[in-house]
């Protein structure tokens, strides 16, 4: 299974990495490794088999919970945390031109 | 034997007793760490403000008759990917250093109300992503029995902590083996819980399908007072069970006679050391004898565990990672542009395994390979699952190895990243059935270093693991060569 440098950049570009030179010529090469072993997935039978995403507690199902306000962090020790802020909000580089 | 030295359950009693108090205690554990963790790593940093302020606080509930119970005074440590409030939590990553959470996860909060001393916050894979300890951005752990290897991962430190007797017993996460594997490696007791038994708030997520906490100790008995401490419903976890916790310390007077063992043929072939097989196969005799059946259960669908495993938690992993985008806390990159930020954030802060990983889940989630990869993986995990129910109705546990061989080299898979993602093969079927697994020593092979022999058990019954990893372990609890008796 080839990965190719310019799927590489995709998946970089999707992931939000900048990748160097170098780490995408490695990459390329060790996910191709990766997904040639994930490769024997493909030889096993999975008709009729339902997709299972939760192993939890099975008697007790996916559990939801009723969608209910709580109260949350205060506002000044969440911000104390980023990397800009002005008091009431994070601050980010420019969006739009 | 100095009190210190000895297992989580027995320290508790000498606590209980009044040989010993957590003051005392404390100062033997610090002491320890500063003349031996120089050598190990084992410690990102330690909390001894908070751990003094803890133990002063148990020295005067047991004097005034108020213990709170087995743990209240016993030195304990952390992975570094728990929250603590106030302290510093980087998960093992350059993106989080200087994060230092405004709360406490609810197993650190859970810890704090039975009394533990949190001595300090151990070292890790970045982002729980390793299998050695050595995807760590500050530096990998050495493993106490020999220097020149690995203590396994991603909880490395957290198991050589124990190991080395720094601590009498720490916390880990577990998502492909990361809690039994390193304890294997360094010859202690290490529990990955079922899905949903251990709430994960406050916990930095990885897969969080498969992400699980659990205890690590010297003894069984200690790992299921740490269990008991931790384990319950949290609204904070919508996953985490309401069934109601048992007394765990108490089913380890049951014994194990009658109980029904299987043993995977799958788990004993191709790649497993000679010496780690004569030593699980030995472990499996010590439970035949004392009354355990044993009878040989097929698992078809386990050698396809570890291609599944890099789909499910890679996508899971990509998806829960895309919270480090530089804007609301930890590491961002100087840039005049949003998404130039973002980029460059996550190339200085993500190390080379995080990258890959990400790059791994992100194709496999994306549009014309979802159905092939991901979609795939999810219908070989549920036959991975249907493995172990049927398995389970004929035996009450399975055992197998813990990991093939004993402990590696430092540097010697780092290069090959697929070589170690294969030193997960038997832990890694666990948890993508959500079961409960434990990993007890079992002896050392020819060059003294431990092996593990892993139990895994149905949903929920973590008591009947802990009977038998009780019944198995060994009588006496060997020292490593480098700490002094």
């Amino acid at each position: 299974m080839a990965i190719d440098r310019a799927l590489v950049r995709q998946v970089a570009r999707l992931a939000r990495l900048a990748l160097s030179e170098e780490e995408e010529e490695r990459f390329s090469a060790q996910l191709g490794h990766v997904l040639e072993y994930i490769e024997r997935l493909q030889a096993v039978d999975v008709t009729s088999v339902e997709p299972l995403s939760f192993a939890g507690d099975a008697a007790a199902g996916l559990p939801l919970r009723e969608d209910e306000p709580q109260p949350c962090l205060p506002r000044e020790k969440v911000l104390a945390q980023a990397p800009e802020h002005n008091g009431e909000a994070f601050l980010v580089p420019r969006i739009l031109e | 034997m100095k009190t210190d030295l000895l297992p989580l359950s027995r320290v508790s009693e000498a606590l209980a007793s009044g040989a010993v108090s957590a003051d005392a205690l404390l100062e033997a554990s610090l002491a320890r760490i500063r003349s031996q963790d120089g050598q190990l790593h084992a410690f990102l940093r330690l909390t001894e403000n908070e751990a003094w302020a803890a133990a002063k606080a148990s020295v005067q509930r047991r004097a005034s008759g108020k213990a709170l119970g087995p743990l209240d005074g016993v030195p304990i440590a952390l992975k570094d990917i728990f929250c603590m409030e106030g302290v510093e939590t980087t998960c093992g990553s350059r993106i989080l250093r200087g994060y230092v959470p405004p709360y406490d996860a609810t197993v650190t909060r859970k810890l704090k109300q039975a009394g533990a001393v949190i001595v300090g916050k151990t070292n890790m894979d970045e982002f729980a992503m390793g299998s050695s300890t050595e995807n760590s951005a500050f530096g990998p752990t050495l493993n106490p029995w020999d220097r020149t290897r690995s203590p396994g991962g991603s909880s490395g430190g957290s198991a050589a902590a124990v190991a080395a007797r720094l601590v009498s017993g720490a916390l880990g996460t577990d998502t492909g083996g990361s809690i039994r594997q390193p304890a294997a490696m360094v010859g202690c007791v290490g529990m990955k819980p079922t899905y949903g038994r251990v709430s994960r708030f406050g916990v930095v997520a990885f897969a969080s399908s498969l992400d699980q906490v659990g205890p690590f100790a010297q003894d069984v008995k200690g790992v299921a007072h740490l269990l008991a401490a931790i384990a319950g419903h949290d609204p904070s976890d919508q996953t985490s069970s309401k069934r109601p916790v048992p007394d765990y310390a108490a089913a380890l007077d049951q014994g194990v006679r009658g109980l029904r063992i299987g043993v995977p043929p799958e788990s004993f072939g191709e790649g497993l050391a000679p010496e780690v097989e004569k030593a699980v196969r030995a472990g499996i005799e010590k439970l035949r004898a004392q009354g355990c059946q044993v009878r040989e259960v097929p698992l078809p669908n386990s050698p396809h565990a570890i291609a599944t495993y890099y789909i499910v938690a890679t996508a899971e992993a990509s998806s829960n990672l895309a919270r480090y985008d530089g804007v609301r806390y930890g590491h961002r990159a100087k840039a005049s542009q949003l998404l130039e930020m973002y980029e460059r954030t996550r190339a200085e802060g993500f190390g080379a395994e995080v990258k890959r990983r990400i790059m791994l889940g992100t194709y496999a989630l994306s549009t014309g390979y979802y159905d092939a990869y991901y979609l795939r993986a999810q219908k070989v995990r549920a036959l991975i699952r249907r493995d172990f129910d049927q398995a389970f109705a004929s035996v009450d546990a399975v055992v197998s190895p813990t990991s093939p061989t004993t402990a590696f080299k430092l540097g010697e898979k780092t290069d090959d990243p697929l070589a170690m993602y294969l030193s997960d093969v038997y832990t890694v079927p666990v948890n993508l059935a959500g079961l409960p697994g434990i990993s007890v020593p079992c002896g050392f092979d020819s060059g003294g270093l431990p092996i593990g022999l892993q139990l895994i058990g149905k949903p929920f019954d973590e008591e009947t693991l802990l009977r038998l990893a009780r019944a198995a372990e060994p009588s006496e609890h060997r020292l490593p060569p480098m700490v002094e008796g």
